[in-house]
């Protein structure tokens, strides 16, 4: 008997019979591929390890994130058995995965900022240019038109102000408006002779695709209340209109491929109930993330693969990257009056493309978020923050009057920050690797990541911060802190693990997003980057996703 | 500075409870369900220690707010009505009356003797860790959610309030070639 879910009668999860593609995740690229090839007239399954997420519920969500009671990774409902994972990271280097990433319909686009920009040239070719990383084997023209595409897709708001990028067409709807802030860094900046431009937003500036425009709620990460922010559960439910069928809480357990190890049979996931199925397709695509695509190729270990699926390379799991950032606070005399919205509106590619190899690219972005939300200190009965309460675990004790003080102090409308997007370089001992000491709930070793960040971007963080120093000298406004080059994070963007290359002895997938070694078996993820610069991957993960399923499409029409 | 309806409407979409504008708002609590008279007074009287003086309007902000707030959520209501207990067993131990009955300054002993003030808010913690919860924290959201709120902190637009849609500039609309 099929059990039931928490919420009334368990949906049929049975595979589907005669399916032409299986994708396992339903984040932003297993939507859109879903979405391209059901659009095509493809039987698409699409597989996600988490739920789906109730519409009814996301002011619930929003209440968990904004109340300091509950933990962040509460809101989108991640952690415990299911998302277990080990790490070694050295002295200054941290990482939460469960904060990070969101397993359920819609995936992590469901708490991410919605910066929605392209990579330059340069990022394409950071081997031949700078003798640094690797080269794709792809250049910018070859997935300009994919950008254009993807920015149509998840509706992007942007200005075609930014001298640093070569676009075919406008984004399509117009940019969200500078905030006052803004317009101080500007001011700065062209005194310097800084040029500065709008930031692309996969967030409604108005009414599109039948999602509302931004009301300012001032939450994009973790949780858009309004649905103007763009993620990937748009195009799940799109591609489930055209016919794609999507069986949640369903984590894919293995991949199973035919006797001579050339291409993929089935793909075996589990049910809440316990059951294991296994879903048959003609091709299937992997679109777990950095961390979960590698991890489900090395469960996939067999006697023709015997160190993971895909992976006669021996790159799985390996070059695991991130961008980094480090950012500098400063106190100005008159109010900022950077609030209204919860996210950067200006940025500066001035510094992104480079002559030396290092100091490397920098991204500059004038943030433009409240730095301390009034709820959450006067919850914590004034505390700043909330790291401040996992320092200190007696709460605050101030109320009334004493209370609003703190608060006003907390949130002061003085405070202006400028923060540097950095390009990391891979390593290949970076890397995500299974740690069999621990198992999942389904008694899967757990993923274990070791990453580092090597000089180039300690040189690089040094750069931005002199630049960034001197801007705000130009405003005249008094620098409070600067964040340390050497203490990083890896940031919410996992990149690099089944990274994309001609040679299939350096790389896992070629071109097309095809796996060397299994000719049906496609990743569509972040997880194919050589390199990302110093931006936010998502845009180019929607590209490639729609490029990948134009080359799927091809092969079953063919 | 004035609570208004706008500020109950803020705050109560901030809880993910349906309300337009033109909803009509509730501050009496029916006779059914564990929220009635007294537990409304009670969070009152609560809300008169822990906001700040400069706030006016908090018995109607108050009362509108959380009537509405438990409506539909037995559970949610149940936790609250049971911290008022909680907290009027308190008070008649030591002051011999409920929480609502003591004057504005004994009552702030009260939670700060109960170290409420200190307390981890817990909504399945001990006496004083719910009270700091579904009282006291729950109260504190409420305004700090509102426009009214966030004018108080100093800052435009607090986190979690629909400030309303914004102006778009710059950038082109046509999605036309350009190069």
């Amino acid at each position: 008997m099929i059990g039931r879910d928490s919420e009334g009668e368990a949906p049929d999860r049975t595979p589907s019979d005669h399916a032409d593609v299986c994708v396992v995740g339903a984040g932003v690229a297993g939507g859109l591929v879903a979405h391209s090839l059901a659009t095509a007239g493809h039987d698409v399954v699409i597989l996600d390890a988490g739920p789906r997420f109730e519409r009814s519920k996301v002011m619930a969500r929003l209440e968990k994130a904004l109340r300091p009671e509950h933990d962040r990774t509460d809101v989108w409902e991640m952690g415990g058995e299911r998302d277990q994972y080990t790490k070694s990271l050295p002295d200054g280097i941290t990482a939460n995965l469960n904060l990070q990433r969101v397993k359920g319909i819609g995936g992590t686009t469901l708490h991410w900022s919605g910066g929605a920009l392209r990579l330059h040239e340069k990022d394409f070719n950071m081997q031949s240019r700078y003798g640094l990383a690797a080269d794709w084997p792809i250049d910018y023209a070859d997935l300009r038109p994919y950008y254009a595409s993807a920015e149509r897709e998840l509706g992007v708001a942007g200005g075609d102000d930014n001298p640093f990028i070569s676009r075919e067409q406008d984004a399509p709807m117009p940019a969200h408006p500078n905030s006052p802030s803004d317009r101080l860094f500007q001011e700065a900046c062209e005194e310097l002779g800084i040029r500065t431009h709008s930031f692309p937003l996969a967030i409604n500036s108005e009414v599109r695709d039948g999602r509302s425009q931004c009301v300012g709620f001032s939450t994009c990460t973790p949780v858009c209340p309004s649905g103007a922010k763009y993620s990937g559960d748009v195009h799940v439910r799109q591609a489930e209109s055209a016919g794609a069928r999507v069986i949640d809480r369903a984590p894919a357990q293995s991949i199973e491929h035919d006797d001579d190890g050339t291409s993929v049979v089935a793909v075996e996931y589990a049910t809440p109930s316990g059951e294991v199925h296994r879903q048959t397709a003609q091709q299937f695509v992997i679109a777990c993330g950095g961390i979960e695509t590698p991890r489900l190729l090395l469960l996939s270990e067999s006697d023709e693969y015997p160190n993971g699926l895909a992976n006669r390379s021996g790159t799985v799991g390996k070059y695991l990257f991130s961008d980094s950032s480090v950012s500098v606070t400063a106190r100005i005399d008159e109010t900022a009056n950077k609030t209204p919205i919860g996210y950067t509106t200006m940025c500066s590619d001035e510094f992104y493309d480079h002559d030396d190899p290092t100091p490397g690219t920098i991204q500059l972005r004038f943030d433009n978020v409240d730095p301390q939300s009034p709820v959450e200190t006067a919850l914590t009965g004034g505390h700043s923050s909330r790291e401040q309460i996992y320092k200190e675990p007696i709460y605050g004790g101030s109320w009334g009057d004493a209370l609003l003080d703190e608060t006003q102090h907390a949130t002061d409308n003085r405070t202006i920050r400028i923060t540097a997007g950095l390009e990391t370089i891979p390593h290949a001992d970076s890397t995500v690797t299974l740690d069999r000491s621990k198992t999942d709930n389904h008694g899967n070793p757990v993923p274990h990541i070791e990453f580092d960040i090597g000089p180039h971007v300690v040189e690089t963080g040094e750069r931005a911060i002199e630049i960034m120093k001197e801007i705000m000298d130009t405003i005249g406004a008094e620098i409070t802190s600067i964040s340390d080059p050497e203490s990083q994070r890896l940031a919410n963007h996992h990149n690099g693990t089944t990274r994309m290359g001609s040679d299939p002895s350096e790389s896992v997938v070629n071109a097309s997003l095809q796996t060397h070694d299994l000719s049906n078996l496609w990743i569509s993820s972040s997880s194919v980057f050589p390199t990302s610069g110093a931006t936010a991957p998502t845009l180019t993960i929607a590209a490639l996703s729609l490029k990948a399923a134009d080359h799927i499409d091809n092969k079953l029409s063919s | 500075m004035e609570l208004t309806r706008r500020d109950v409407l803020a705050a109560l979409a901030a809880t993910g409870v349906a309300v337009g504008t033109g909803a009509v708002l509730r501050s009496e609590p029916g006779d059914d369900g564990p929220i009635g008279d007294h537990e409304v007074a009670t969070l009152v009287a609560v809300a008169g220690v822990v906001y700040p003086s400069a706030v006016e309007g908090v018995e109607s902000f108050v009362s509108e707010y959380s009537v509405t707030r438990v409506r539909d959520r037995p559970t949610y209501a149940a936790g609250v009505a049971d911290a008022v207990e909680a907290l009027d067993e308190y008070t008649r131990d030591w002051y011999d009356e409920d929480f609502a009955d003591l004057d504005a300054e004994t009552r702030d002993r009260a939670l700060s003797g109960m170290d409420v003030d200190h307390a981890d808010p817990d909504p399945e913690g001990s006496e004083r860790e719910r009270i700091r919860y579904y009282l006291v924290n729950e109260l504190l959201y409420a305004l700090f959610t509102t426009p009214t709120g966030g004018e108080l902190a100093g800052i435009e637009n607090p986190q979690g309030t629909r400030a309303g849609p914004r102006p778009t500039s710059g950038g082109r609309t046509d999605g036309g070639e350009r190069r």
